[in-house]
């Protein structure tokens, strides 16, 4: 069907689709659960709230669960060394997505305010932890992380979870943040009662220019005072899948790709477009505010993929140990096998989603969340 | 080289059979109780009697506790593999990460979108749609299952793979062998049918206690005879087809098979089975067996005349594929030096199959080259599961399941005959044997996942390789968390079961309709 090179490239793409799939999807739920207790006042609203992502939010984490499984598949090494080698963050993170599930089923079982308001925390809380932990993780790849191969190829890791937490990274934790507190403060405009989609507008417009300055801060951050990986020597990139068979220097400019592909240039453009367009719509039409908030999720997720292409996890330990799109994938037949089930399944996903969207749409109001105490 | 800590591969273990067993509570309970749901709204739909709908919300309202309980621990299932067992993640995941992917887009994703709907459409879309969608969830969770055993059936039986030395790594050579693994099949029948016998268990015994209550009667008689009927089946489908299993796992797994049975020595054919006895490790042999003649080669070879290897033949023959194992390694090392070295390619190519024997004696030397044959008869004895643990928990799961056909069958009889609450003490039979279909569920991923060891990937992967490179205080964090967590999930888990159950339809205004405050729209 395709050389490998080529399905290389398209499976580095799928990736970054199903990351932006998961931050656009379920990013307004962790957006709307870290805003619970700013946009809703009582237990009520919060409840408004909750119902507007409670038929659709189990869904949408599966984008998640997806984009792990392809990661296994497609970039088994990604998976390995990411998932083993961020130990904490990704306890913390998975901490947070166990509790998800549990926290909006059973917070509505017991009658109790102290139930309800322990579980707004948990739900709070770990919307918070993972669109922080989230961006950390991402700034990281730019600074490179600290392991190296062996010659059977077992990874070895030498750090720990507060090497993480370089000034740098935190910034990218908070332009997480702020963009996916805004992407969830457009979602409950578009989706809860009036009096609360007014708050979110507020807030959505505060944390869209937040946002859009620390972007802009990390960009230049980025520019001048992160240095960049290379690889050095001929490119090979319908070689074998080991990443010790190449030369690479750390010391060039993450620029490097915009500069070679102007077009890369279009993404953080569209993404600081998007920005302006929230504030300009999300008070007025706010189906297009959110579309203008997906929009920018995507294109800042993008504008980062292109900066780092082809690496996909650079090593300041062992430059050479770095994963790039060359020489971390999975075999031909597995890339190829994988690419034709997604592209037969994934749109079938779409489809239903779409499906579910519309028979549960609808802004969810006050009034109906009085009327609906059935109790179970 | 990178020395594995012991502590780390204990630890890791550890965690993983916690949370795989912790969370295989609750998915076989999704698995069975959904379709008992499917079953009884096709009622609703074609009857359009109204009770059937409410006994789809009422039992409902338990499936959605559980559900969550289900996908929460299930997300760690899927971290897991990359946060402990990130060698094994690299070595294999060419192969297995592409069921678990297409388990997450073909089903996963259904099931998750669906859910929703399930709960709180029934006023949004017609009858029929909803009916659909419970239709479509029930689906989506047995094909769920089906991916995942299908990427355990490999980790028991590696088809359609080869080892590549360039990569260090196993790559896939066929998808259809992976996809069509034998093991795959049975494994998937097995499994969910015992996912389906929990259901109808959960129903048959909730409703039990209503009845000796004299509460929600005939609420509970109909749930009732939907869970003896389909329990029947199940139960039958869960015994025949484990036999079946049984039988793919003597050809392909003869080392497990061998333990269950205690078969120390490979016996005349046919061999008999062991019903009881005490398996003695030490001595290799079973005290106070009682045997019945011909039946253990009938099931395991399906014929009179093959024998089955004992353990003792197998550790020999384990020494033989160590010994191929080592040539194996030496090859590949020397490919590492030169690629295009032919000979070294050759007897690569003669012996890969056995490159995992070599790897066994990684825990007693370095470099497996250089094993004495002390090494290389340890790293064959250790190729024997725990032979008493294998014994016991076989037959007390088989001895379950031949009591599910029977209480199913009896409540199946009485459910015909309209005499379900005639008898007191068969509700509280029924009542009381709740727990044993978690039981046999929990001892059956036993048998076949520590009957695995010392194997991740059987003959390919020894377990104790495919540890992370993270430290043993890493893990024990970890691991504390995961104790700490699911514990109180648990607890909280426990008490909102019995907090709905006790309510009931009644007390929770489902049914009957008099009291029926609310239609819907809420769970």
């Amino acid at each position: 069907m395709f050389d490998y090179a080529t399905l290389r490239v398209i499976w580095w793409a799928l990736l970054g689709t199903l990351l932006i799939g998961f931050a656009i999807m379920d990013g307004f739920d962790f957006g709307v659960a870290g805003l619970l207790k700013v946009l809703g006042r009582d237990n009520e609203e919060r409840k408004v709230l909750l119902e507007g992502i409670e038929p659709t939010w189990e869904g949408n984490q599966v984008w998640f669960i997806v984009a792990g499984g392809a990661t296994f598949a497609a970039w088994p090494m990604l998976y390995a060394v990411s998932f083993s080698g961020m130990y904490f963050a990704i306890a913390l993170v998975l901490l947070a997505l166990i509790l998800r599930p549990v926290g909006f089923n059973f917070r509505g079982k017991i009658h109790d305010p102290r139930w309800a308001s322990l579980w707004d925390w948990v739900l709070t809380g770990s919307g918070l932890a993972v669109m922080l932990v989230a961006g950390i993780a991402f700034g990281n790849l730019f600074l490179g992380l600290p392991f190296r191969f062996d010659d059977d190829l077992r990874m070895n890791w030498h750090g720990g979870f507060i090497d993480l937490l370089h000034p740098f990274a935190l910034l990218c934790g908070l332009v997480s943040l702020g963009m996916l507190l805004a992407h969830g403060a457009c979602f409950a405009a578009l989706k809860a009662d009036h009096a609360i989609a007014v708050r979110a507008v507020a807030i959505a417009r505060w944390t869209t220019l937040v946002f859009a300055v620390l972007y802009v801060l990390a960009g230049v951050w980025l520019a001048y005072g992160i240095p960049g990986f290379a690889i050095t020597g001929p490119v090979v990139t319908e070689g074998v899948s080991n990443p010790l068979y190449k030369q690479v220097v750390h010391g060039s400019s993450w620029f490097a790709g915009y500069m070679q592909y102007p077009w890369f240039w279009a993404a953080p453009l569209l993404a600081l477009a998007s920005a302006v367009g929230v504030q300009a719509l999300v008070g007025r039409r706010s189906v297009t505010g959110f579309i203008a908030s997906s929009l920018m999720v995507g294109s800042t997720i993008a504008s980062a993929g292109f900066a780092l292409f082809p690496f996909l996890l650079p090593s300041s330990l062992d430059p050479r140990s770095s994963l790039t799109v060359w020489d971390a994938s999975s075999s031909r037949g597995t890339l190829q096998l994988m690419l034709l089930a997604t592209l037969v399944l994934l749109p079938i996903v779409i489809l239903y989603t779409s499906w579910v969207y519309r028979v549960m749409r609808g802004r969810v109001t006050l009034e109906q969340v009085r009327k609906a105490h059935g109790g179970y | 080289m990178i020395l594995i800590d012991a502590d780390v591969v204990t630890l890791s273990r550890l965690q993983f059979a916690l949370t795989a067993l912790y969370h295989f509570l609750f998915v076989p309970l999704t698995l069975g109780l959904v379709w008992m749901l499917a079953i009884m709204e096709s009622v609703y739909v074609m009857t359009g009697r109204e009770v059937w709908k409410r006994m789809v919300q009422f039992w409902g309202v338990l499936f959605g506790i559980n559900f969550a309980m289900g996908v929460a621990t299930g997300v760690t299932m899927e971290f897991q593999f990359g946060m402990n067992w990130a060698y094994y993640s690299h070595y294999v995941g060419d192969i297995f990460g592409a069921p678990l992917a297409i388990e997450g887009l073909m089903a996963f994703f259904l099931e998750a979108t669906l859910i929703g709907v399930f709960f709180m459409g029934w006023e949004r879309i017609s009858r029929i749609k909803h009916l659909l969608v419970t239709w479509f969830l029930a689906l989506a969770t047995s094909l769920s299952a089906l991916w995942i055993l299908i990427a355990n059936a490999w980790m028991q039986h590696p088809v359609g793979s080869e080892f590549n030395p360039a990569t260090m790594r196993m790559e896939v050579t066929s998808f259809s062998e992976v996809f069509f693994n034998p093991v795959a099949q049975e494994k998937f029948v097995h499994t969910v049918s015992a996912g389906y016998v929990l259901g109808a268990m959960f129903v048959l015994s909730i409703s039990a206690w209503y009845l000796l209550r004299g509460r929600n009667v005939d609420f509970a008689r109909r749930s009732m005879t939907v869970a003896a009927s389909f329990g029947l089946a199940a139960a039958l489908s869960v015994v025949v087809l484990g036999d079946a299993s049984g039988y793919t796992v003597s050809l392909n797994q003869k080392m497990k098979m061998a333990a269950i049975e205690a078969m120390w020595h490979t016996e005349p054919a046919p061999a008999a089975f062991t019903l009881f006895g005490i398996p003695d490790v030490e001595q290799r042999t079973t005290h106070f067996a009682v045997k019945i003649p011909w039946v253990m080669g009938l099931i395991g070879t399906r014929s009179l005349d093959e024998t089955m290897p004992g353990i003792a033949e197998l550790v020999d023959a384990a020494k033989g594929r160590i010994g191929n194992g080592i040539q194996a390694y030496d090859a590949m090392l020397m490919l590492r030096q030169d690629k295009d070295n032919v000979q070294a390619k050759a007897t690569l190519a003669t012996h890969d199959k056995d490159l995992g024997y070599a790897l066994l004696l990684k825990k007693y030397v370095d470099d497996p080259r250089q094993a004495t044959p002390a090494d290389i008869q340890k790293a064959a004895d250790s190729t024997i599961p725990n032979v008493p643990v294998l014994f016991w928990a076989f037959r007390i799961m088989v001895g379950c399941g031949f009591y599910f056909i029977a209480l199913f069958a009896f409540s199946f009889w009485k459910a015909s005959t309209r005499t379900l609450d005639s008898q007191r003490w068969y509700l509280r039979l029924a009542l009381w044997s709740l727990p044993l279909p978690w039981i046999a569920i929990e001892l059956g991923w036993i048998v076949a996942e520590y009957g695995r060891q010392p194997w991740a990937i059987e003959g390919v992967l020894p377990t104790a390789l495919g540890v992370s490179s993270v430290s043993a205080g890493q893990v024990l964090a970890s691991l504390g968390g995961f104790v700490f967590f699911y514990t109180a999930l648990a607890i909280v888990d426990v008490f909102l079961m019995l907090k709905f159950v006790r309510k009931g339809p009644d007390g929770l205004g489902i049914w009957p309709p008099a009291i029926a405050a609310m239609p819907s729209g809420q769970h």
